[in-house]
């Protein structure tokens, strides 16, 4: 049988940082890149005797989280220590939530080539990251660094509900994107901020049960993820049509080599333990503080869309673009209000600002420049400053060195001419060029006009005025 | 309950201890006996009662998310058996 | 006069007097401790040339007419499970040996912002697992009544401390009954407060839901006074609880007239010795004659909080010990070739054979199949023991116990069984199974001169009704007027 006959069922266990100022259970910073072991305490190295505080921001953030998932937020929760032994969990216990998660059955909608689909949210808990092992280059052994020991994550775990890499690949942008909103995580993939456990399993179609599932941890980059759900379904359809069984394994994606390979060892008898951890109390959200929370809420993408749609008459396939980021989104209405002209604000981002992003494989929240520098260039080019096809020079600069577009247009000269005597020694210096263009004109071809108006730009290097150059070239050769 | 031998090797394991071989048959016994004594709780009917999980009622008690730096990070590494360059040196962990 | 037999208000009022002053008091028990030391090994660590020089600054404030806290220069020795900064903790493990504490626990910043003097390190069951403090990996402490017997545990070292005056008072832990059973077989006082009452930040967690920091002193006063320094909210221990502030000395001499004394039959029945039956019976009508109502009555939790506590404060254990790990503190293994067996070889050097009995029997109990079967249904039990502390705190102020089954027992004549020595915590784990505040006072000697010691509990909170009802037996009984530790060898 081929891949055809089978189906595949994924799901995702997303971790995700939360971007409070401090740790989830102690005061220390949660800053990334800080040198190792300096933003650490008795509580998140595990010294004797210390003992957690939980940071009342962690509650709140998961609970959005939960909201904007449209999840129910559970009034009795409470922490659980998960007990296992490595060398990166300092109290050889993480503290996370068993059966009482803050956020329970939930669901976000993803667009897929079939339409619109809703993707299950079993839970979101809450609970703390591990420290860090580095490789010691000269000593030949390990270096554990705690300052991510303690750092707050919320886990955000969905349902088998995606039957392809595509649409894990879209759930994942759509959580993304939905905790940018909310402003919960930055979901730094590459700082390792947000990242996903993915179990993929596969089933012949039809079939009600489900197939043995496998894991792959830790993965944190889309594309990585997209190619490791493919290659590990076609791995196991391979392994089912030889006949054999896929065994439950925890496995490793190699970027390189485009394989996954089994984690042996260490897991083979997993048994964490939990039990309640005695040294926190339990969390009892009232139904005020839940209302606090939703009301703090800001306006999701899918509002946002909608609203665009009306009130901007954007069409759909663009308001998708802008509001599949925050960063974007909130880019497009700031430089919108300050230019005045939105419309001309939304077709940069949905052309020339896009199109950088994809060609450099940049994430939006990474675009140098701001609203306002934005907003300037529109302004310039309404002004008549400059030409579009200047514009999108100094955009290419703004992404390049970013600073106010007036000054780079000044210090690259590409302010454009208006001046009435100017454009006119250049137009009969071009008509002077091109007698067969007088030519054509007079026999009705009216395309003439076009031609040495592109050579009137090319002479001037792109800043002549095209609309005055057109008419002036009108009326000299209406003469 | 009656423990296995494997079994207590395996709960060992989990707690991440050694038992020496001499000494397994002792632990054994030990923890039967133990065990025998706590299953007055199974004897109980609690079927109809809550769990206590610590001695107070205390509910919610959190804390700002305001940064209070520890200023003596050195002293938290004072006690490593091995450290270099500000870290915990330990054998080389293969991922 | 002997310096080192007067109780810390006594000391307090001789400072304020300037009859002494607080190198005085610091360099008489320093000379106590060279003499009586060698033969209770009650210490771990002394800390005797800081503790002088902290007695002259503080004589030196005096002289310059400073405002300084009433306590101090008062000596205090502090169990090796409580974190003092810059100084060992090695809650008497090998694990621990060369620990030195990277911060104060919030007890310590409280008993440093008195001035309070810390004259060292007491020794404990490793980790405060035992009953006899012979789980001690440095040292076996003796009983100063009788250096051939335990004096009790895990507090031994405090308990011990106190009884030989070595210290004025001291501060233990109690998950069990590890500062009331040694108090009692010491015959000094001791008290376990309120769970929540006294912070946990910086004390070594054996059974977090448990344990609780209280005190050792000679009388019942200077518990009063020492409680006043450690009880109050926080907010590093989220499980520590705001009562106000209280004067806990406030309460002494007052009249415990019709006051109800409920005495528990099912703590004085079969397994205790018949000399600790008697006192119990002596305290009951010394109470009588007081004015209060004393009666029996049946509350069945003596054994079954037992079970439950084995089941609860291992299973806590073993996860509470899992950073003992040999990776950024503590004894690292010469024997091993990854990470693996550095972790694991360390833990089984580094751990005593008592302290991996409870982590294995902890380990056991939360594993997956046993779950329901030892550690729920220990909670639901624990559930059921509150309600009918409950209930009994609705028709008496107080209960009435005695603290250990038998007085003092021979070194090594337990250590063997762990059964029998889980035993001997028999009528002090319920008060932490439910929380309760628990003191123990001496109320007598055996035919062997051997003190017994009785468990006042009280209701959640009500420390002030039981260090009144404590206090009004001691000032009629006075028993440190009659009694004295002998430091003879064998009974």
């Amino acid at each position: 049988m081929a891949r055809d006959d089978y189906e595949i069922v994924i799901g995702l266990e997303v971790h995700a940082e939360l971007s409070t100022k401090t740790k989830i259970f102690c005061n220390c910073k949660t800053a990334f890149g800080a040198r190792p072991n300096t933003q650490i305490c008795p509580v998140c190295t595990a010294m004797p005797g210390a003992l957690p505080v939980l940071n009342e921001k962690v509650v709140e953030y998961a609970v959005k989280a939960g909201l904007a998932t449209n999840c129910e937020i559970e009034r009795n929760s409470k922490n659980d220590r998960k007990n296992y032994f490595y060398p990166d969990t300092p109290k050889a216990y993480q503290i996370s939530q068993y059966d009482k998660p803050l956020c329970i059955g939930g669901n976000i909608e993803i667009e897929t080539s079939n339409g619109t689909k809703k993707i299950g949210i079993t839970r979101i808990h809450i609970e703390d990251d591990a420290g860090k092992l580095n490789h010691d280059d000269l000593g030949g052994g390990s270096l554990v660094d705690l300052n991510r020991a303690g750092v707050p994550l919320i886990e955000i775990v969905s349902e088998p509900d995606m039957r392809s890499s595509e649409e894990a690949d879209k759930y994942l942008k759509k959580l993304k994107s939905i905790l940018e909103y909310i402003e919960v995580s930055d979901c730094k993939m590459e700082e390792g901020s947000l990242r996903a456990d993915v179990n993929v399993s596969v089933r012949k179609k039809g079939e009600k049960a489900f197939g043995q599932r496998t894991e792959m941890k830790n993965m944190n980059s889309f594309r990585s993820i997209v190619r490791a759900i493919d290659y590990e379904a076609q791995r196991q359809i391979d392994v089912i049509e030889a006949g054999r069984k896929i065994s439950q394994e925890t496995l490793r994606w190699d970027e390189v080599s485009g394989k996954t390979f089994s984690m042996r060892d260490k897991e083979n008898a997993e048994d964490y333990r939990y039990f309640p951890d005695p040294d926190l109390v339990a969390i009892k959200l009232s139904e005020e503080y839940i209302q606090n929370v939703k009301n703090s809420l800001p306006e999701l993408p899918e509002s946002r869309k909608k609203r665009y749609l009306e009130q901007y008459n954007l069409s759909e396939k663009d308001a998708k673009i802008i509001t599949s980021s925050k960063y974007l989104s909130d880019l497009f209405e700031k430089a919108g209000e300050i230019s005045g002209n939105i419309k001309a604000v939304g077709n940069w981002i949905i052309s020339d600002i896009s199109r950088i992003l994809n060609e450099t494989e940049q994430d939006p929240i990474s675009i140098p420049f701001d609203a306002k520098q934005l907003a300037e260039l529109v302004m310039l080019i309404d002004k008549g400053t400059i030409s579009s096809s200047i514009g999108k020079k100094v955009l290419e600069e703004l992404f390049e060195n970013p600073r106010s577009p007036e000054e780079i247009i000044k210090e690259k000269g590409w302010i454009q001419i208006s001046d009435e005597g100017a454009i006119k020694e250049i137009v009969l210096k071009i008509l002077e060029a091109n007698p067969q263009s007088i030519a054509d004109f007079k026999a009705g071809k009216d395309r003439a006009i076009g031609f040495l108006v592109g050579q009137a730009m090319k002479e001037t290097k792109g800043k002549a005025n095209p609309q005055m150059l057109n008419k002036m070239f009108l009326e000299e050769l209406n003469k | 309950m009656q423990v296995s031998r494997e079994e207590i090797l395996h709960i060992a394991d989990l707690a991440d201890l050694n038992i020496e071989e001499e000494k397994i048959d002792k632990y054994l016994l030990n923890l039967q006996d133990i065990l025998n004594f706590a299953n007055i709780v199974n004897k109980q009917d609690v079927s109809n009662l809550e769990i206590t999980i610590g001695s107070n009622e205390a509910k919610n008690v959190f804390r700002k998310d305001e940064v209070k730096v520890f200023e003596n990070t050195e002293s938290l590494l004072e006690n490593a058996p091995k450290k270099e360059q500000n870290m915990f040196k330990i054998p080389k962990v293969i991922n | 006069m002997d310096i080192t037999e007067l109780t810390v208000h006594e000391l307090q009022q001789k400072l304020k007097n300037k009859e002494l002053t607080a190198v005085q008091i610091v360099k008489a028990y320093i000379d106590r401790i060279n003499e009586k030391e060698p033969k209770v090994d009650a210490f771990i660590t002394l800390q005797l040339e800081e503790a002088l020089k902290k007695a002259e600054e503080i004589d030196s404030k005096i002289a310059n007419g400073e405002d300084i806290s009433s306590l101090a220069g008062i000596p205090i020795g502090i169990k090796d499970n409580i974190c003092t900064k810059g100084v060992k903790t090695t809650c008497a493990s090998k694990m621990l040996e060369n620990f030195i504490a990277p911060y104060d626990a919030t007890v310590m910043e409280k008993i440093n912002a008195e001035e309070i003097i810390d004259l060292g390190k007491l020794n404990m069951d490793e980790f405060a697992m035992g009953s006899s403090t012979e789980y001690s990996y440095f040292k076996k402490t003796k009983n100063p009544w009788d250096l051939t017997r335990i004096p009790g545990g895990s507090s031994g070292g405090p308990a011990a401390a106190v009884a030989a005056n070595l210290v004025p008072w001291a501060l233990g832990t109690d998950t069990g009954g590890s500062i009331r059973q040694p108090a009692a077989v010491c015959g000094v006082v001791g008290l376990k407060p309120t769970y929540g009452l006294v912070s946990r930040y910086g004390v070594v967690a054996f059974a977090s839901s448990l344990d609780q920091v209280g005190t050792f002193t000679k009388d019942v006063e200077d518990c009063a006074k020492l409680l006043n320094v450690i009880a109050g909210r926080d907010e590093k221990d989220t499980t520590s609880v705001d009562v106000g502030k209280k004067d806990y000395t406030q309460s002494l001499g007052k009249e415990i007239k019709g006051l109800k004394i409920g005495v528990p039959k099912e703590f004085y029945g079969e397994g205790i010795n018949q000399e600790v039956k008697n006192a119990i019976l002596n305290a009951m009508e010394e109470y009588k004659k007081l004015g209060a109502e004393v009666e029996e009555f049946s509350l069945d939790v003596a054994e079954l909080s037992l079970a439950t506590y084995y089941i609860i404060a291992c299973a806590e254990a073993s996860s509470n010990l899992g950073r003992y790990d040999g990776i950024r503190y503590g004894y690292r293994t010469k024997n091993y070739n990854n990470v693996r067996e550095l972790m694991k070889n360390s833990r089984s050097e580094g751990f005593g054979e008592e302290v991996k009995r409870r982590i294995i029997l902890g380990t056991y109990v939360l594993s997956s199949g046993y779950y329901d079967a030892y550690y729920k249904k220990a909670q639901q039990v624990r559930t059921l023991v509150n309600n009918k502390f409950n209930e009994a705190f609705k028709k008496y102020d107080v209960l009435l116990t005695p603290t250990s089954p038998t007085t003092a027992f021979k070194l090594g004549e337990k250590s063997t069984n762990p059964l029998e020595m889980y035993l001997s915590d028999i009528c002090t784990v319920s008060v932490n199974i439910a929380g309760l505040p628990g003191i123990s006072i001496p109320c007598g000697v055996d035919s062997k001169g051997l003190p017994i010691g009785m468990q006042l509990i009280g209701n959640k909170f009500s420390e002030e009704t039981i260090l009144k009802v404590a206090y009004a037996y001691e000032k009629q009984t006075k028993f440190r007027e009659n009694y004295k530790p002998t430091f003879k060898e064998g009974v």
